[in-house]
């Protein structure tokens, strides 16, 4: 509950507002100003100030009075949005003071929010940039900011602004350099080449400030180093030692450069780094050691005989903390690169005296029966096992254990019978845990169908190359996260984004949902954050769709009802239907929708948006009866232009085709 | 856009809090940032945190945490870069930044933070345009005495070598206060260099880099210039050469926008009409192939020197033999710590310990010459500084002022060039 103020504070505050002259002191302007923010008693009040306030002498009072109408404006809290001051604002946008300039961004920006937010045209592009080299660090990051949504119209124009933007990437202030870049990024976002050569000039910048003396900055530049080195992999590669941890730091930046090198790790520094690594394998701090080990594993992918060498080193210390990691990195290794096999069996036995944890057992046991026939004794290690399952805590074990056994029974069967059975047997009769014994029944019955069944059944590949090609993303395009650079993105990484976002989503949608009905224009808003999720859209000619912010029902509705459809068309549909599917297909191509029934409804109706770069809007009803076994699509357009009208439902049938294809 | 900030005490008291918004939470939110931080998993990093739509990003500073919390996806780097100038800022108005600095400077943090952000937007840092603004003086707790050297930050007395220094620059706020008109008209230019080193278990260097920076702390009246003129070997890159012998130089240079770089480049002169207060005037990043041994040249030397070493789990006594009694050895938290208040340069010193591991009897350590280490005998770290010393080799040739002062003495001018282990690490 915020804090409104006795009501002699509030008292207080009206007559302050009520002097005709209060911006003659600036400091008690500001005050007052300041003070409005909690106190909705006194809307009718501040509006005459701060207008007075806009036109004042004093470049404070202005300043003071240009976020006040940001104030004003979210203390009315309805949307109304004040035509003439707007106007005000924008012609403020010209005032003398910089930070004047700054401030009527960013009130107009809040001002202006359910319409996109503050327009940025040519001639305001071009003052702004202008004025850049007056402002202070913080005004010049916040106006770079603001040019993102500014699209040059020719190449030429484009070039000239990259030009005047140079001497950023140069500034001493990191924020400054970074925001410039992604300028950079965006705007040349259709010249790799330029990208590539601000990626190289940041170069700098970017290590500078991860060798800085504060953790913090030097934390959320490495983030920006893995970020671009998911596209560049050479990009650091000289540069190796900057990342090499030093004793003194915390946990989280030494995780993040063992991340780093694993990344930028080539053929020249592959020697360099690797000793590196295996250095912090034994460092005191066992969960950096582990991610060390894990690290090497990584790196084994490509560059296996070294690292299975170090590996096997690293088994001769005889820690548990150890020893365990390293089982389980040959486990991944031998599935993922087969040509190790042999040197991974060669340094198996004995690790079974280092090893206490479950996932450690789980992954010896595993290598034990599916490479069993190359291990000597290999028998006699499952043998320990069996004989101490009683005693075993972890039911998983025990799972492993009797796959792994009947699969080493399958190659050496005179050796492991006896064990098997008595295992079988204590598991059917002893065994506590359901999941145990019903494995321990379905092996046995398998078993007395017949051996040549179970073979089968247990005798799959034991090592499939191409994961490793699955799993290891292919090099990104640079455009595919321009838009994350200089945010919270590549710092939370993407994974743990997408749920905040999800779940910041989810909270905004929660009061609302109560209200749905079948199917409404006014129904629920599907919130999504897609300025973050920004994805460019591949290959659809002159039309670029951009993620623009969510249009209200109210404003849909209205737009909707004054526009005349442009293009109706229907396509076939067929059988089952996945409204969440067609939704979240949409998304990928910047398709917004604004309200959608519920699956299962007859007729079933959604409602999306779309805007392309140019500002054009289009507005589309899907109609969809089971019963015809077809979709009809309505689209209507806020510009008339034939072009991209057609390219818009090309994409919107591509989606629509493919979700066709992938239920079907 | 920033919904709130605060200072929370290194045990997580609220020392500040101040809503800019008043959309979002109340007090409580300074909890919650506290509770999450400290039941942090080990492997996540608390530089940024994220609840209940509010991402929270702080900066620890002098044991203080500064938290500001937000819901936009903002620029991590600008924030960041905000807080800490938020922190020098602080320490300029209040003295130095401290638990104990704050609360007796509450209203002034308050007043300065009201001119700093409206609304949650920046409005300016600059100690010059906010020195027309702040009213309220800071409360400085007592004077400076030279054997408190607990609060003391950058400037001023964090050696003992600066104890010749008579001033208080380190405690004291830039503000001038406007009761003491006597005050000294002083600058105070620093030349510190961080070193990471890290040294292989044969002796060869894995890693040596050196990171600078030139700070100026300037009480003087605002606007007049002064020349700084740096060693003329000073090269930027790798293709440029100046001067003879081997010279010094640097990967990377940025400058303060304030810098004048007009004769920079003829003369190594830097002009610049500095704001006042504390501002980096301009860092660098050097990387130099030195061989050090613990001999320094003879005039200097390496003092508050801390050897480092993490010993097998379980040792537990120590026996030591050192070779004064000014040094100190004990085992801490599992490692042993050598303390040496200071080594002359060209001097060599040694201490004997020996430990006892159990299981299995250890070979005793002497020194760092450990033939097999058994396992857990970490690397050692060792942490130093070195005054008048840079490892660069760049120093301040001359420090002038153009300006003429009115009424007052010449201006008292202080230059100091120090170096301190960042990472000093010898692999075992």
């Amino acid at each position: 509950m915020p804090y409104l103020g006795s009501e002699d504070v509030v008292k207080e505050l009206k007559k302050a507002l009520c002097n005709p002259h209060i911006q003659a002191d600036r400091l008690r302007y500001r005050n007052v100003i300041q003070r409005v923010i909690r106190m909705p008693g006194v809307q009718e009040y501040i509006q005459q100030p701060i207008l007075n306030g806009l036109r004042d002498k004093a470049s404070y009072v202005r300043r003071v009075a240009v976020l006040g109408c940001a104030k004003m404006h979210n203390l009315h809290g309805d949307s109304e949005v004040d035509g003439a001051l707007v106007n005000e604002l924008y012609s403020l946008l010209r005032d003398q003071d910089p930070i004047v300039v700054v401030n009527c961004l960013r009130s107009l920006e809040e001002i202006l929010k359910l319409e996109g937010g503050v327009v940025i045209n040519k001639p305001i592009a071009h003052h702004l940039l202008n004025r850049m080299s007056k402002l202070d660090q913080w005004g010049q990051a916040e106006v770079l900011n603001f040019l993102l949504r500014y699209q040059p119209r020719s190449e030429e124009e484009l070039f000239d602004i990259l030009n005047l933007l140079d001497s950023f990437l140069k500034s001493s202030s990191p924020g400054v350099v970074m925001g410039a870049t992604k300028l950079f990024l965006i705007l040349a976002k259709k010249f790799p080449h330029v990208q590539t050569d601000v990626l190289v000039r940041v170069k700098g910048p970017l290590l500078a400030a991860c060798s800085s003396e504060s953790r913090e900055l030097c934390f959320v530049a490495l983030c920006h180093v893995r970020q671009i080195l998911h596209s560049l992999p050479g990009h650091f590669s000289s540069h190796y030692k900057k990342f090499f941890c030093s004793y003194s730091e915390p946990h989280y930046i030494k995780l993040q450069k063992v991340e780093v090198l694993c990344e930028l790790v080539n053929d020249e520094n592959v020697q360099q780094v690797l000793e590196e690594l295996r250095g912090y394998c034994t460092d005191v701090s066992a969960d950096f050691a582990q991610a060390a080990i894990f690290a090497i594993g990584g790196i084994a992918r490509t560059y296996t005989d070294q690292c299975v060498q170090i590996l096997t080193e690293l088994l001769g210390l005889r820690q548990e903390h150890i020893t365990t990691v390293v089982v389980q990195t040959f486990r991944d290794l031998v599935w993922l690169c087969p040509q190790c096999t042999e040197a991974v069996c060669q340094a198996l036995p004995g690790c079974e005296e280092n090893i206490q944890d479950s996932e450690g057992k789980q992954a010896l046991i595993w290598l034990l029966g599916v490479h069993g026939e190359r291990i000597p004794n290999a028998p006699y290690v499952l043998e320990d096992f069996v004989e101490n399952v009683k005693s075993e805590t972890f039911p998983a074990v025990k799972m492993e254990l009797l796959t792994a056994l009947l699969r080493l029974f399958l190659s050496r069967p005179a050796e492991c019978q006896d064990m098997l059975g008595r295992l079988l047997y204590y598991c059917i009769e002893e065994e506590k845990d359901m999941a145990v014994r019903d494995r321990g029944l379905f092996y046995y019955r398998l078993l007395l169908v017949g051996i040549d069944e179970v073979k089968r059944i247990l005798c799959s590949p034991k090592s499939d190359p191409t994961l490793g090609l699955l799993e290891d993303p292919a090099e990104r395009p640079v455009n595919s996260w321009a838009s994350d650079f200089n945010t919270l993105v590549p710092v939370y990484g993407k994974a743990h984004w997408a749920t905040i976002s999800k779940c910041q989503g989810a909270e905004r949608c929660g009061p609302e949902l109560p209200k749905t009905s079948s199917f409404a224009v006014s129904g629920p808003l599907i919130p999504e954050d897609n300025k973050e999720r920004e994805q460019e859209l591949p290959d659809s000619g002159a039309l670029m769709l951009v993620p623009n912010r969510q249009l209200t029902a109210d404003y849909f509705e209205k737009t909707w009802l004054s526009l005349k459809v442009a293009h109706q068309q229907v396509l076939p549909w067929r059988g089952e239907f996945h409204p969440d599917t067609l939704q979240m297909a949409l998304q990928v191509v910047n398709i917004q929708t604004i309200a959608m029934s519920r699956a299962g409804t007859r007729p079933w109706k959604a409602y999306l948006s779309a805007q392309d770069d140019t500002g054009c809007l289009f507005l589309t009803e899907l109609l969809l009866e089971p019963e015809n076994s077809e979709m009809q699509i309505s689209v209507k357009q806020n510009e008339a232009r034939t072009e991209t009208l057609n390219s818009f439902i090309s994409v919107l049938e591509t989606v629509i085709g493919t979700i066709e294809e992938i239920k079907s | 856009m920033i919904s709130q900030f605060f200072i929370l005490s290194s045990k997580g008291d609220p020392l500040i809090y101040k809503d800019f918004r008043g959309d979002s939470g109340g007090r409580d939110v300074a909890e919650l940032f506290y509770r999450k931080l400290t039941g942090l998993p080990g492997d996540e990093s608390p530089v940024v945190m994220h609840h209940d739509g509010r991402h929270f990003i702080h900066i620890r500073h002098s044991s203080l945490y500064l938290v500001v919390t937000t819901s936009e996806n903002v620029s991590p780097f600008s924030l960041l870069e905000l807080l800490s100038r938020l922190a020098t800022l602080l320490g300029d108005y209040c003295g130095s930044l401290g638990e104990g600095t704050i609360s007796r400077n509450v209203a002034l943090v308050y007043e300065l933070l009201d001119e700093v952000l409206d609304y949650g937007y920046v409005q300016t840092t600059s100690t010059e345009m906010l020195r027309n603004f702040i009213q309220t003086e800071a409360v400085v707790s007592k004077p400076f005495s030279l054997f408190d050297l607990s609060s003391v930050g950058l400037f001023g007395a964090e050696t003992q070598q600066s104890k010749v220094a008579p001033s208080s620059a380190a405690s004291r706020p830039v503000l001038s206060s406007r009761s003491d008109q006597s005050q000294k008209n002083e600058v105070f230019l620093d030349v510190v260099e961080r070193l990471s080193v890290l040294i292989a278990s044969n002796g060869s260097l894995l890693k040596v880099d050196v990171q600078g920076e030139i700070r100026l702390k300037s009480f003087l009246p605002s606007g007049s210039e002064m020349r700084i003129g740096l060693t003329e070997e000073f090269c930027v890159g790798k293709s440029e050469l100046r001067g003879y012998g081997p010279g010094i130089r640097v990967d990377e240079v940025s400058f303060h926008s304030s810098v004048n770089l007009d004769e920079f480049e003829s003369h190594r002169i830097l002009r610049l009409q500095p704001p006042q207060g504390e501002w980096d005037r301009g860092s660098g990043r050097l990387q130099v192939y030195l061989k050090l041994r613990c001999d320094l040249p003879s005039k200097s030397q390496a003092l508050n020197v801390r050897l480092h070493l993490p010993l097998p789990r379980g040792v537990v006594s120590l026996s030591q033999e050192l070779s004064s009694p000014e040094q100190k050895a004990e085992l801490a938290e599992g490692a042993l710590r050598w303390d040496l208040p200071r080594v002359q340069g060209g001097s060599q010193l040694s201490g004997l310990f020996q430990m006892d591991v159990p299981g299995s009897p250890g070979p005793p350590s002497h020194g760092l010459s450990t033939s097999a280490p058994p396992l857990g005998l970490g690397p050692a770290s060792l942490s130093f500084e070195l005054p008048r010393h840079t490892c660069s080799g760049l120093q301040v040739r001359f420090l002038r002022l153009a300006f003429r002062p009115c009424g007052n003495a010449n201006p008292h001018k202080w230059v100091r060039h120090l170096s301190h282990s960042d990472a000093y690490v010898i692999r075992i």
